[in-house]
């Protein structure tokens, strides 16, 4: 597990299009049953713009991030080795189909404990408007080599 | 009408307009008392259920649909996706607050495997509680006991919500 990984400057995403069935899928996958995730019309009357993504859907524009992270060279990080030790989502408010996100990540805290390493990943997404969405926090645990 | 609706400059269900001054005369009082549990669930997870949440979520390690691979790599067999838990523990709470906008953070530790077996599925069950109120603020601490056979997955799971 390389330290410099603190220091590492990533990129912001490309904008990550949030798409109304994606919305639907993702509700139906984690068993979400408030209509303002399934109907556009429940969730007009609720007065959003259009569905709504349940509260971990951020994990999928988190996801873009930590794919950087998984790529950078000599950054000593086996996927096949990685749990997920924790996760964080602070909210300012929820995605809705239509949203056009950017993430940026940040290596906020590398740890090693034994022959394993503990590194957190933050996450911030923003919409197009430069406004902040949601921090989506990871904690993932990379195991050494047994 | 609250805090969080106004960040939002969304208008959810609930929040109309009473006029110049909505507030007038208006106490706002919550029922809620800690160690109230708001809402509850049982989520019957099969292998359909991890194959349709890997599709949704782009998340596409083996582990969660090959047994044979689970195994190589010394599980107990194939697994939940830890986001999969995730996501589906906090739906009750949604649903007992009405409104997904009411959700400011929540937070879980990833303690133990879901082995999901490949006839009998697993049984996530999913109890919320209050776990610290602020009146005042209308805010309140929530916290998930999420299990399978009464054995708990998650740990310091919660989430902070702004009352209904």
């Amino acid at each position: 597990m390389n330290p410099d990984l603190i220091d590492h400057e990533f990129e912001k995403t490309s904008p990550y299009l949030v798409g109304r069935e994606k919305v639907r899928e993702f509700s139906r996958a984690v068993f979400a049953s408030n209509p303002v995730h399934l109907s556009v019309e429940a969730a007009r009357n609720a007065g959003y713009p259009d569905l709504v993504a349940p509260p971990t859907f951020a994990i999928v524009v988190q996801q873009l991030t930590l794919d950087q992270l998984f790529a950078v060279e000599d950054a000593g990080i086996e996927l096949t080795h990685v749990v997920h030790g924790s996760q964080q989502f602070g909210y300012s408010r929820p995605i809705v189909a239509g949203d056009e996100l950017t993430a940026q990540l940040r290596v906020t805290s590398i740890k090693t404990l034994g022959g394993n390493a503990m590194v957190t990943a933050e996450t911030a997404v923003h919409d197009i408007d430069g406004e902040h969405v949601v921090t989506a926090t990871s904690t993932l645990v990379v195991r050494g080599d047994a | 009408m609250t805090a969080a609706h106004e960040d939002l400059g969304l208008s959810p269900a609930g929040s109309e307009d009473h006029g110049a001054d909505p507030h007038a005369g208006l106490e706002i009082v919550h029922e809620y008392e800690v160690g109230d549990i708001v809402a509850e669930a049982t989520y019957p997870l099969t292998r359909e259920s991890l194959v349709r949440y890997a599709g949704a979520s782009g998340d596409f390690n083996a582990i969660h649909y090959r047994d044979d691979i689970a195994a190589e790599v010394g599980l107990p067999g194939v697994l939940a996706h830890g986001m999969l838990t995730m996501g589906l523990a906090i739906q009750p709470v949604v649903d007992w607050l009405g409104d997904p906008a009411l959700v400011a953070d929540y937070q879980v530790r990833f303690t133990r495997p879901v082995v999901v077996d490949p006839v009998a599925g697993a049984e996530i069950t999913v109890e919320a509680k209050i776990a610290q109120l602020d009146e005042e603020a209308g805010t309140a601490r929530v916290d998930l006991t999420v299990s399978v056979e009464g054995a708990t997955v998650l740990g310091k799971a919660q989430v902070r919500v702004t009352l209904p």
